[in-house]
């Protein structure tokens, strides 16, 4: 393990997260940083533009919105971070799906039962407040 | 010993089997780029889940504005599209840098690398006085549960901004010191999945915080 | 100047812990005395304060899980003894120091006890299975286990200098904010936890790297040691779940020392989001404990069968779905709690759901051992122990799965008694078996196996008549945590329980003979192939102690159970592998760094508790700093040469094939 081991890629080898994984193209690089700029600016430009107006429903805003802030992450880790669905990427692809799942366990399960405890058990608060 | 067997240990010496060569980390050592890409990729992951108890803390809490002001009455959007402007540009022109770094141009890695500060900066600067001003306005962190937890979140966000920046122009001082050393330049790997990951939590800040809470 | 510290701080009129400090520090001084007059600090220095040597770290580890035992069990007697006396009396701790005792004995024991032990045990033998030479990120894992020792530190000195948290080991809101909390106790206990939180994050992403991307040529995962598995499965849990710990200990300190209204009762705090928070995070923590203590046992129970682990692929089919299902069940902590019928159901079902791949591992041991022939050690003394424990803990736990049983018994000795049987029946004599399997490796000797075994009949006598009276008082209606009571009934199972403590204090005490008798006798139980117990898997191909490189040349992997297959052909061939090709080895290079992070990180931990706000200051800079010098470092490898290798490997060599010889004349 020595200062200048990673000069040569081999086909079939892992792609370090964050890398371009070497699929036999010399890709142009800057090429994908243009194209998520491009799109994340988009989704974002459409994320402000529909919660001004009222152009989307408005009870399923909310859902919109996290559509599209997906699909941003989406672009940004896929065109700026490179995670790819190739061979090379599976342990990346595996950690970060494992990731996403616990973000998702966390959230849901504590909005889920923090809504059941707030209907049963109203914080003094909010009881008080429900008084007035 | 038949043809097929030979072939077999030629390209398969440790007789694994599945018909195609096996991914380096398991035909030997992974290279050190790759172990510590992806050591940093795991905690970066744990450093998602630790943003994730805020965000549960924040959506909980969301609505418990004690009688003060919510979201609405505090959030302009306007710096909020400009904080999102400044991040995802810096975020870019972070891909330009690693580029740079890895074709060893000077011109490239430390233009690029100082635009990224300054576009970081300029976040930084926009948020702060966001926040000093809903101070001032009565609405600092200690007025209500609501604010506690927006003041944590996006100021968690913003602390990591802060230590970003900080370690670009450690990084840069690095490579002006040591050149595009290997190791330096898994430290750049490093810092450019940091930059960009903290423009894919602040998709999600932007979203729930200020265009959901925009709302209320 | 000196923020809220003063001489007031420090408890005088308590003789208990002024003597209980006393006794400590005078140790302390004797034992540094002793080092530095026979000229060990140079050694002790190099050797193991600045190494990055995971076996050394890995050692060091344990160490500290087992100097902490001592702690946190004496804070045991003390409470046994006070529930055995306070019979419609008051006995000997007032309410406060009662208080303040059981938090402590809780947090040192999960957090200083279990999980050093584990990650120990995890540290030191990982590399070894894998075939490799030290964990991914070796000076990363000096920071982090200097930093947990940083965290240990602070509780043990909230001993001298201030008050403990009296919160519980888990301190639930309001009674932890600073309207019912006003003195530093709590802050110690957040501090504390902080910051040794970050060592186990570090320690998390280290192995999770190495497990995932360091292997032997030819180790695949699916031939990875049953210990490995466990391990990957363990450290995933810890980068899941202690970020959601540091979180939430965050924003009580910012509610405390911010004024912030996150858990408070007034401004929109909601008190409920602290225990769901906590506990999303407590769950995992208790499958981070367990699951290499089911990897030991696999380990320890297929060696001493002389069989190979029965269903590999079931188990590690059952240890990834455990991971995965330890994030599904955390509301069954709070069942009580009012989140109503629907929710309680769906974790309810959940947590008996997890028994399931749990069961799965206990059958596969037992097949394991059937159709073996099992050799009566002290680590298999400890896992049928375990077995027979771990699955009675596990049926009360399924049983307080139930929601409707669990509003009976919330809170009550049957929780208590519940959880002290799957972490005592399970962590602790896991970490155990661990410690005696795996001692000869560590230090070329093993440990006396008769000691050893009469300290497991101390133990597992000691535990059952320590617990089993508290599953009785706790379907009695005795709650946890009573200082005093006046129930006639309840006080003869306190006396036994007490009595139950002081048998396991005679296991304990037996297992500081066994260490002192071994060192004593070790020439007469000197291993000296590497090899004592006919093992199975690579960790015993090294010499014991391994050289600082593990393995000469990485070995070639061919099928699973790499050492057993190796060994067997040498056998039948009746002579070793051919010598391989030596070549100069890099190293990494020893690194003062984590001590240095540590040391700075003790200072600003006691400095936050006492609001001395330039020491604060000052530790960050200097932990900054050290940071810097650290990254600028040019030189972070040193070169071991080829003939030193070689002379280092021929020797270990030498031994095998005198011990291989004997094997041939006696067969």
């Amino acid at each position: 393990m020595s200062h200048s081991d990673d000069t040569d890629r081999l086909a079939g080898a892992d792609t370090a997260p964050g890398d371009e994984p070497f699929d036999g193209y010399e890709t142009e690089g800057i090429g994908s940083y243009l194209i998520g700029l491009v799109l994340a600016t988009l989704l974002t430009i459409v994320a402000f533009f529909i919660s001004r107006t009222t152009l989307v429903w408005e009870p399923s805003l909310p859902v919109a919105l996290s559509v599209l802030a997906i699909a941003q992450m989406g672009v940004h880790l896929a065109f700026f971070l490179h995670i790819g669905t190739g061979p090379d990427s599976v342990n990346n692809v595996m950690a970060l799906a494992f990731g996403v799942l616990i973000v998702l366990l966390v959230m849901a399960g504590s909005l889920w039962i923090m809504s059941h405890l707030n209907q049963n058990m109203m914080p003094m608060d909010q009881i008080m407040q429900m008084q007035r | 010993m038949s043809a097929f067997q030979a072939a077999a240990g030629r390209d398969d010496p440790h007789r694994i089997g599945h018909g195609r060569a096996p991914a380096r980390s398991i035909s030997g050592l992974a290279y050190k780029r790759i172990v510590v890409g992806y050591g940093f990729w795991i905690f970066l992951l744990s450093d998602i889940v630790m943003f994730s108890a805020f965000f549960a803390s924040y959506a909980v809490l969301v609505g418990n504005t004690a009688g003060g002001p919510s979201g609405h009455d505090l959030f302009d959007l306007r710096n909020v599209a400009l904080e999102t402007g400044c991040l995802l540009f810096s975020s870019f022109t972070c891909g330009i840098a690693s580029i740079g770094a890895q074709r060893r141009n000077g011109l490239w890695f430390y233009g690029a690398m100082a635009v990224t500060f300054l576009f970081g900066a300029a976040f930084l600067s926009i948020e702060l006085r966001e926040f000093v001003s809903m101070a001032a306005r009565g609405a600092g962190p200690t007025r209500s549960a609501f604010l506690s937890a927006f003041f944590t979140l996006v100021g968690c966000h913003g602390l990591h901004v802060t230590c970003g920046l900080l370690w670009l122009l450690t990084m840069m001082a690095q490579v002006y010191a040591k050149g595009y050393r290997a190791d330096i330049m898994r430290r750049v790997l490093c810092f450019s999945l940091f930059w960009h990951a903290l423009d894919i939590i602040w998709v999600g800040v932007f979203t729930v915080v200020y265009l959901m809470g925009a709302e209320r | 100047m000196l923020g809220k510290l003063s001489w007031a701080a420090v408890p005088l009129n308590q003789p208990l812990p002024m003597i209980a400090s006393g006794v400590v520090g005078l140790t302390i001084l004797g034992v540094l005395v002793l080092i530095v007059l026979k000229g060990w600090l140079p050694y002790l220095w190099r050797d193991w304060i600045t190494s990055v040597d995971h076996k050394h770290i890995g050692i060091m580890y344990t160490l500290l899980a087992m100097v902490m035992l001592l702690r946190g069990f004496a804070d045991a007697i003390m409470m046994r003894s006070q529930q055995a006396l306070a019979f419609r009396a008051p006995g000997f701790l007032p309410p406060e120091h009662y208080d303040q005792i059981f938090s402590a004995h809780g947090t040192l024991m999960i957090f200083f006890v279990a999980m050093p032990f584990v990650i120990g045990l995890m540290n030191f033998v990982i590399p070894l299975q894998l075939g490799v030479r030290d964990v991914a990120f070796p000076t990363l894992n000096s920071v982090g286990f200097w930093l947990t020792a940083t965290g240990a530190l602070l509780v043990n000195v909230s001993l001298v200098v201030g008050e403990f948290a009296r919160t519980g080991w888990l301190p639930y809101p309001p009674l932890s904010e600073i309207a019912y909390s006003p003195g530093v106790g709590v802050d110690y206990y957040l501090w504390s936890l902080e910051i040794s939180g970050v060592g186990t994050l570090l320690s998390g992403i280290n192995l999770v790297t190495t497990i995932l991307k360091m292997h032997a040529p030819g180790m695949t995962y699916m031939r990875m040691p049953m210990f490995c598995w466990t391990a990957l499965a363990s450290n995933l849990l810890i980068v899941a779940a202690f970020p959601i710990l540091t979180a939430t200990l965050a924003m009580l300190l910012l509610d405390r020392y911010l004024g912030f209204h996150f858990f408070t009762n007034e401004a929109g705090g909601n008190v409920m989001m602290f225990m769901n928070l906590i506990w999303a995070w407590g769950h995992p923590e208790v499958y981070i404990l367990i699951l290499p203590a089911f990897g030991v046992f696999s380990e320890v129970i297929a060696t001493f069968s002389r069989k190979p682990l029965f269903g590999y692929r079931s188990m590690v089919a059952a240890t990834m779905i455990i991971c995965i299902l330890a994030f599904t069940v955390w509301l069954h902590h709070f069942f009580t709690m009012g989140a109503g019928a629907d929710v309680n159901a769906i974790f309810g079902i959940a947590s008996m759901i997890i028994a399931v791949p749990t069961g799965v591992k206990v059958f596969n041991w037992l097949f394991t051992m059937y159709g073996g022939r099992v050799v009566f050690t002290a680590p298999i003394l400890w896992s049928l122990g375990f077995m027979v424990t771990f699955v009675i803990g596990g049926m009360t736990g399924v049983l307080l799965a139930v929601p409707p049983a669990d509003f009976m018994l919330h809170n009550s000795l049957f929780l208590v008694a519940h959880f002290h049987n799957v972490i005592i029946g399970g962590v602790l004599f896991g970490s155990f078996a661990g410690y005696t399997y795996w001692f000869p490796k560590a230090f070329g000797f093993r440990l006396h196996d008769g000691l050893g075994k009469a300290a497991f009949w101390f133990w597992i006598f000691g535990f059952y008549f320590a617990f089993m009276p508290l599953y009785v008082l706790g379907l009695e209606g005795m709650t946890r945590r009573m200082q005093h009571y006046d129930v006639a009934e309840w006080h003869p199972w306190t006396l036994i329980a007490a009595g139950g403590a002081a048998l396991i204090l005679c296991g304990i005490g037996t297992q500081i003979a066994q260490l002192v008798v071994s060192i004593r006798h070790r020439e007469a139980l000197r291993d000296v192939t590497g090899d004592p117990w006919n093992g199975r898997s690579l960790e015993w191909a090294t010499s014991s102690p391994p050289p600082a490189f593990n393995f000469a040349v990485l070995p070639s992997i061919e099928g699973e159970e790499a050492y057993w297959g190796i060994k067997q052909r040498a056998i039948r061939q009746a002579r070793l592998r051919d010598e391989p090709e030596y070549a100069e080895i890099e190293m990494p290079r020893n690194s003062p760094t984590g001590f240095i992070c540590a040391f700075f990180a003790s200072f600003m931990g006691f400095a936050l508790i006492w609001h001395i706000w330039w020491l604060v200051a000052l530790g960050l800079l200097g932990a900054f700093a050290t940071f810097v010098v650290f990254a600028w470092r040019d030189e972070d490898e040193y070169i071991i040469s080829a003939d030193e290798v070689a002379r280092i490997d021929r020797a270990n060599r030498r031994a095998r094939s005198e011990a291989l010889a004997r094997l041939q004349v006696t067969t």
